[in-house]
């Protein structure tokens, strides 16, 4: 079976590299064979593993599929090694599984586009990527993938690069998450000056040795490995590049703004956790963080008036969610909300797509309207992802996830009640702002007629996502009612377990709390949209909802605090001093040169003078010796 | 015969050697230049027939015979030069000859 | 005997002096002739007839008449305003200056290498002849090729370029062309 790994991330590579290179040879059916195609395979091959691994699990508890030594110099091994083990069998999953269902549906999303060949052998090479970079079993590789999905989402934002707007966006999303990524480059320098090694169960192996608890150097490389997280997955305050990403089409939003590349920053904080639990300051911080940014980016969703744009707000609120589990230790839990949160996520901007591509590129919510009839079937789904999004109790796979989050939120040792109360208010906003955008999109009097119907290449994605995103949160049930930990369980030995207080017997008041914070919202969103108040109109135009809208000033602030600054550096230096000099060096010879030139004037009575002087001047020399 | 130091007939033809270089550095017309450059010609010869005549050999006359050959044809080439030179610039002005410089 | 030479080597550089700070051409040149004429009495004096007749047959009489003639030829005598504007007393200091300090040179090497002086003889022309065509003979026949190539070079190089009409064009403006 450990040939089947190496596989896993190899396939889409070569399918980038033929579609590359061949592309433009190939007819259209062939490219999106081979891009849906092997992504699919990949998906198969990790379902086949899983079962593998989860009926007979091997020795160890991981499996590792050595390819090749990459670097071996003196004092560091780097190889191309695949490990696999429960988490990376969950992210493998989730990223072969619901991108061969996005790459399915953008073969009819995509059909009239020219870039065909080029979007899909940008999506393979992003899952390569993603691939390598979850199943990496050192640091070195890890970053290698990393780098890889940060240049995709960058070539996949811009898709559409004769629009200068969407090029913007795309360097935005670059040059803010290199800031992460710079972060992250020097936390691996500082984990290999203290360990000599970058392989991940060997880094964790010594951390936990040679480092106490709360030691400046660990406090330190978790600080700086928090960095490249927060830029990866836009946290605060490294948030502000998602919104704008949504310039880049539909499936691409839901590949890699909902479900993926965005939870690279969580992977990458449960993958190295040994060494983030050696530093309890900085899960405080990752705690905060996370609650602080789902507030914010709630408040936002709030106000857009984008149908993307609400979507790429809400997808910030929720990883705040899955950082505030991991900040108070509840690792497994942040992992499964992952899991559900890449299904109804992914799910919801492909029916957002569908809805867009069908009303010939409209994106304003407040243009669409009634298309509860028009358009049925995404009606259905987007209405079933925007449950499972607000956490509708009981039925949708949102509320077991979320609600796992907001029990430990209350009930771990590490956690506060500020903490549940940041996660139950922003559980408040989730709704209110899900279904204040359904309300506003598919309800009311239609503005835009779709041009024409979805043909069915797009719509089984979105059947088979909303089916996931209502019966996936079975695996993993709460005691009271009914006790299923499937999830946790695949977890056991490799995730530490959350600890709680004796506050544990709380957790049904809890639930229904959290379910009446979801109706809550549903109610308010129906009394102020659907009915359309008074309070609404005039809030509308009111200057705290221009604030909110505009993501809480954060691009003004940066413009102000860093781009002006350098703006006007390059400015000062338009003549470009530091290199005057060496200009001047060449000046000041040729400024001799003239003065020297100066004597060959042509003249011939003028050269005799010279040559006079010269005899003179040498019979005194030759005199006086 | 005649009993003067050698350092006056060396002085006197170095008198005229610097008259010859003088004129040469102050006239700018051309023909007066090649005067100058001739006198500077004599008075090298005379030196040289001094010499001869203080080590009482044929070999400075001898010399003085080439460097009036010397002359002659560098004189006739010259004032060709020089009709050349008046017949494209129009002017005897030796500064008139500097454009090659460019 | 010794007053001979010091008269005919003053009344040389006097002329000299004269010749070239004269504005007109064929005045220098006539000053330049006695200078010439006065260091002939020079070399006869110290014992060099031949040469002194060659000197003023050839020097005075085949040079300075060239020149003469050249001047005449372009007739230049009479252009005293320009010379005027070029013979400023200004130009004279450099100059003078440079000649003041090669004199000083002169007479200070002069006077530091002294030598004996001992009366001159007279070496006759049949000398000077014995030894042109004994000992330098080759060198002889090398100044008659380069008096060959003065000749030939003269004569090309003051030959005046005609203005060259292309032979089919006629020469009364209108140009048809005639073949010939």
């Amino acid at each position: 079976m450990t040939t089947l790994i190496w596989l896993i991330p190899v396939l889409p590579l070569l399918s980038f590299l033929i579609i590359a290179l061949f592309g433009r040879l190939l007819p259209k059916k062939a490219v999106a064979i081979l891009g849906f195609g092997s992504v699919a395979l990949s998906a198969v091959l990790t379902i086949v593993a899983g079962i593998g691994f989860l009926s007979s699990p091997p020795p160890e508890g991981v499996i590792l599929s050595k390819i090749y030594t990459w670097i071996e110099t003196a004092g560091f091994t780097a190889q191309i090694a695949f490990l696999f083990d429960p988490l990376s069998l969950v992210f493998c999953f989730v990223i072969t599984f619901v991108g061969a269902l996005i790459h399915l549906y953008s073969i009819e999303f995509m059909s009239d586009d020219d870039g065909f060949s080029r979007f899909f052998a940008y999506m393979n090479l992003f899952v390569g990527s993603m691939l390598i970079l979850v199943l990496a079993d050192n640091l070195l590789l890890l970053y290698l993938g990393w780098e890889g999905v940060g240049l995709c989402s960058y070539l996949l934002i811009g898709f559409w690069y004769k629009e200068p707007d969407n090029g913007y966006a795309a360097r935005k999303a670059f040059i803010v998450t290199r800031i992460g990524d710079t972060a992250m480059i020097l936390g691996l320098f500082l984990l290999f000056v203290s360990f000599g090694t970058l392989d991940i169960s060997d880094l964790m192996q010594d951390a936990s040795e040679k480092w106490v608890t709360g030691s400046p150097l660990a406090v330190i490389s978790a600080l700086l490995l928090l960095g490249g997280a927060l830029g990866k997955s836009a946290q605060l305050p490294l948030q502000t590049w998602l919104p704008d990403a949504m310039a880049g089409p539909s499936p691409v939003s839901a590949l890699i703004h909902a479900a993926t590349m965005v939870t690279a920053g969580v992977y990458l904080i449960t993958r190295t956790h040994v060494l983030f639990m050696l530093a309890p300051v900085v899960m405080t911080a990752i705690a905060i963080i996370g609650a602080v940014t789902l507030l914010v980016a709630g408040f936002s969703a709030l106000a857009q008036t984008d149908l993307k744009r609400v979507l790429a707000y809400s997808t910030i609120s929720q990883i705040g969610y899955m950082f505030l589990a991991m900040g108070i230790g509840a690792w497994s839990a942040g992992v499964f909300h992952f899991m559900i949160h890449a299904f109804f996520k992914a799910l919801l901007f492909l029916s957002a797509g569908a809805v867009i591509h069908l009303l010939n590129h409209e994106h304003d919510i407040f243009r669409m309207g009634g298309l509860r009839k028009k358009l049925p079937v995404i009606y259905i789904t987007f209405l079933i992802g925007g449950a499972s999004l607000s956490a509708l109790p009981l039925i949708t796979a949102g509320f077991y996830s979320k609600d796992q989050i907001l029990w430990f939120g209350w009930s771990s040792v590490i956690s506060s009640h500020w903490l549940w109360l940041a996660g139950i208010t922003g559980a408040l906003l989730t709704s209110l702002y899900t279904f204040r955008m359904i309300f506003i999109t598919f309800f009311g009097e239609t503005k835009t007629e779709p041009a024409h119907k979805s043909g069915l290449i797009m719509t089984i994605p979105l059947i088979v996502l909303a089916v996931l995103s209502l019966v996936g949160g079975f695996i993993e049930m709460p005691e009271n009612i009914g006790p299923m930990h499937l999830f946790s369980g695949l977890f056991d030995g490799f995730l530490p377990d959350v600890i709680l207080n004796e506050r544990g017997n709380h957790e049904l008041i809890l639930q229904i709390l959290s379910g009446v914070v979801t109706f809550g919202g549903i109610w308010l969103a129906y009394r102020l949209f659907y009915k359309k108040s008074a309070f609404a109109i005039r809030y509308k135009e009111s200057r705290i909802n221009k604030f909110f809208y505009s993501g809480w000033g954060f691009d003004r602030l940066y413009a102000l605090l860093f781009v002006r600054p350098t703006a006007w550096l390059s400015e000062i230096d338009k003549k470009d001093f530091i290199d005057l000099i060496y200009k001047n060096i060449a000046g000041v010879t040729v400024y001799f040169n003239l003065i020297v030139s100066r004597t060959q004037n042509g003249k011939l009575r003028w050269y005799v003078l010279v040559l006079t002087i010269g005899i003179v001047v040498i019979l005194t020399f030759m005199i006086s010796l | 015969m005649v009993t003067v130091s050698m350092e006056m007939q060396i002085l006197f033809a170095g008198l005229l050697f610097l008259t010859g270089l003088v004129g040469f550095l102050v006239r700018r017309n051309i023909i007066f230049m090649l005067m100058s450059i001739e006198i500077m010609l004599n008075s090298a010869a005379l030196v040289f027939v001094i010499a001869g005549s203080h080590w009482m050999q044929t070999d400075g006359q001898v010399m003085f015979i080439f460097i009036l050959t010397v002359s002659a044809a560098e004189v006739s080439v010259g004032l060709a030069l020089i009709l050349q030179m008046y017949h494209h610039f129009k002017t005897l002005d030796a500064d008139a000859l500097k454009k090659l410089r460019d | 005997m010794n007053s001979i030479f010091y008269i005919a080597a003053s009344v040389a550089v006097l002329s000299s002096v004269m010749a070239i700070t004269n504005r007109n051409a064929i005045h220098a040149l006539l000053y330049l002739i006695i200078s010439l004429l006065s260091v002939s009495v020079v070399f006869y004096i110290l014992g060099a007839p031949l040469i002194a007749a060659l000197e003023v047959i050839v020097y005075a009489g085949a040079i300075m008449v060239l020149f003469i003639f050249v001047v005449m030829m372009l007739n230049i005598g009479m252009e005293e305003e320009i010379e005027k504007g070029w013979l400023t007393p200004k130009m004279w200091i450099v100059p003078a200056i440079l000649a003041a300090i090669l004199m000083g040179i002169f007479i200070y090497v002069l006077k530091v290498f002294h030598t004996e002086t001992t009366g001159t003889e007279i070496i006759s022309p049949k000398d000077v002849g014995v030894s042109l065509f004994t000992t330098y003979l080759i060198a002889v026949e090398i100044a008659g090729v380069l008096l060959l190539a003065g000749i030939v070079g003269a004569y090309h190089l003051g030959r005046q370029q005609k203005k060259v009409i292309h032979r089919f064009l006629v020469k009364d403006g209108s140009d048809k062309k005639e073949v010939t």
